[in-house]
């Protein structure tokens, strides 16, 4: 019994954690700019790519990689997709970030295929470790103590340093923000640079855990993510990261107590959570203050 | 129907810090600015006074450089502002506390503060903030809470407080009494008379007349996009087309006021 929800716990903070990573990676870039950057998972996937291409020399290795490849895509994005774009409408951005996404998804399928590639990341990581008597993978608890470290080291930026400043400035209202001198296009930029740190550290975990790298992975991790930063509330960065804990905790909490016949369907009850919230408050979770730019 | 009146400046020495000519702003199809020109020099304090919609709100937004000119061309320390990023307006030394006062809610009042320093690499930033906690107490008993939580009269005292932390030259304010008890209005003309006799310059918009006319060294009365009437407060004060003037109504069909 005391095992079992141990596990349970686990599970819930190491898969909730992930899934805040990845939802505070969209919604910083929410926050900022009002964009829903459909190209997250492009970043995700850039970065498993380059744990593949570097993991044999050393892991060490392959984990500065996925950071470079990460971050730099991320730049790129912002450079040649939305920088051209600033000022239009949601819109406008949205498709562009469609656009984007999918431009990388194909080009990566014409350069290496489509044909997912298995790889032995972190194989010391799969072992298992003794947490209060029970019995634990050991990757499980890197992915909690991952996810606990950057989740600290992101709200040190956003709440102690003078561009985590602008950035929270720019997120509650871009125009005052700008006013008083904030650099729209530096802001922006960070925001895109962290957010591929983020995707990376993603990346990294979610390849060692699966060993798999394909052209779509980090698809399904960021459509859920998605909900995750809906429920947690547009535009609010704490909100975010708690909606994305929450909904992987939610998996986690159906597969736990759903009858076994229901487990398969656990997503439909986890919508139909989400559903319930956005019905009743539709602002999210942690509702974003300033949302409407007043000048 | 009024025309514009293009007042001559009294002779001044150098360069003005704003110089406006034939400004037109549109927003669509709706013209809200018809053509103005304006200076300010340094020092000197301008109100523009007008009803609600004259206009008077856009033409400090593209002095900003909030909100770009459709016609005319507006010169901050004799550089054209065309062609200048929004950050970089505050760098030239034109600072604006906003209609609406645009304080972050969701941030704490000392963070509202330092953003004000934005441009600043300075090390007074720390002292000038707690200067203004020395002046309003009340923002430094708060200054760890979300500036939301502050009262209209305190939000408005941050707003002003946050756009002088850049050190401007040229401090523009819309509607500082706006929504205000009159107490509270007292406190914020206090404060404008204090920045003032700093040698910092002051361009005003206010729909309350009487209160700018207390403070200014020159007004302009607006009226559907056009100034209609310029000089000193008491001349204007006085003026027998004032009314007419403010209003933007054909002076014939003025008897007495409105």
């Amino acid at each position: 019994m005391i095992e079992q929800l141990v596990q349970t716990l686990v599970d819930i903070f190491s898969v909730g954690g992930l899934y805040a990573l990845t939802t505070l990676g969209i919604g910083l870039i929410f926050g900022v700019m009002r964009l829903i950057n459909f190209a997250h998972s492009q970043l995700i996937m850039a970065a498993g790519y380059a744990v593949l291409l570097l993991f044999a020399q050393s892991a060490a290795l392959a984990v500065a990689s996925a950071l470079i490849a990460a971050v730099l895509l991320a730049l790129i994005i912002e450079r040649a997709a939305f920088r051209p774009l600033r000022g239009a409408d949601p819109a406008t951005l949205l498709i562009a970030s469609f656009a984007a996404s999918f431009f990388i998804e194909k080009l990566m399928i014409l350069l290496v295929g489509s044909r997912p590639k298995g790889l032995d990341f972190l194989p010391f990581l799969s072992r298992q470790a003794e947490v209060a008597g029970v019995r634990v993978q050991l990757l499980q608890m890197v992915t909690i103590a991952v996810s606990a470290v950057l989740l600290v080291a992101t709200t040190w930026f956003l709440k102690a340093t003078r561009l985590g400043l602008e950035m929270r400035a720019a997120a509650e209202n871009f125009r005052m923000a700008e006013v008083l001198g904030v650099r729209a296009n530096r802001v922006i930029a960070t925001a895109f640079a962290i957010s591929g740190v983020l995707a990376a550290a993603v990346a990294c975990l979610f390849v060692a855990q699966t060993g798999l790298v394909q052209p779509r992975m980090g698809l399904q991790l960021v459509i859920i993510a998605f909900v995750g930063t809906v429920i947690g509330g547009l535009g609010s960065l704490p909100g975010s990261a708690l909606g994305g804990f929450l909904v992987g905790a939610m998996t986690i909490v159906l597969q736990a107590l759903l009858p076994p016949d229901l487990r398969p369907f656990r997503e439909a009850f986890l919508f139909v959570a989400v559903a319930a919230v956005l019905l009743f408050r539709p602002q999210g979770l942690v509702p974003a203050r300033g949302f409407r730019e007043r000048i | 129907m009024l025309r514009t009146v293009e007042p001559s400046d009294p002779a001044r020495v150098g360069e003005p810090i704003v110089a406006v000519d034939g400004l037109v702003v549109n927003y669509g199809s709706i013209t809200a600015v018809h053509g103005v020109d304006i200076r300010v020099f340094a020092g000197e304090t301008v109100a523009i006074v007008g009803p609600n919609g004259a206009g008077k709100t856009s033409l400090l937004s593209a002095i900003a450089g909030i909100v770009r000119p459709a016609a005319g061309a507006i010169r901050i320390g004799g550089e054209p502002l065309a062609g200048v990023a929004l950050p970089d307006v505050v760098r030239r030394g034109i600072a604006i506390a906003p209609e609406g006062r645009n304080i972050f809610a969701g941030l704490t009042v000392i963070e509202n503060l330092r953003l004000g320093a934005t441009t600043r690499r300075d090390r007074a930033i720390a002292a000038d903030i707690e200067k203004v906690f020395a002046d309003f107490p009340i923002l430094g008993e708060r200054k760890n809470q979300p500036a939301g939580l502050l009262s209209g009269g305190e939000q408005q005292m941050l707003a002003i407080s946050r756009a002088m932390l850049s050190r401007p030259r040229l401090l523009m304010l819309d509607e500082p009494s706006l929504g205000l008890a009159p107490a509270i209005v007292e406190r914020v003309y206090q404060l404008l008379k204090s920045i003032r006799s700093e040698g910092v310059a002051l361009l005003v918009v206010e729909q309350n007349a009487a209160r700018a006319f207390g403070l200014a060294d020159r007004v302009y009365v607006m009226s559907r996009g056009l100034f209609t009437l310029a000089g000193a407060p008491a001349e204007i004060e006085r003026h027998r087309d004032f009314d007419a003037a403010y209003f933007g109504v054909a002076m014939s069909a003025t008897g007495g006021s409105p």
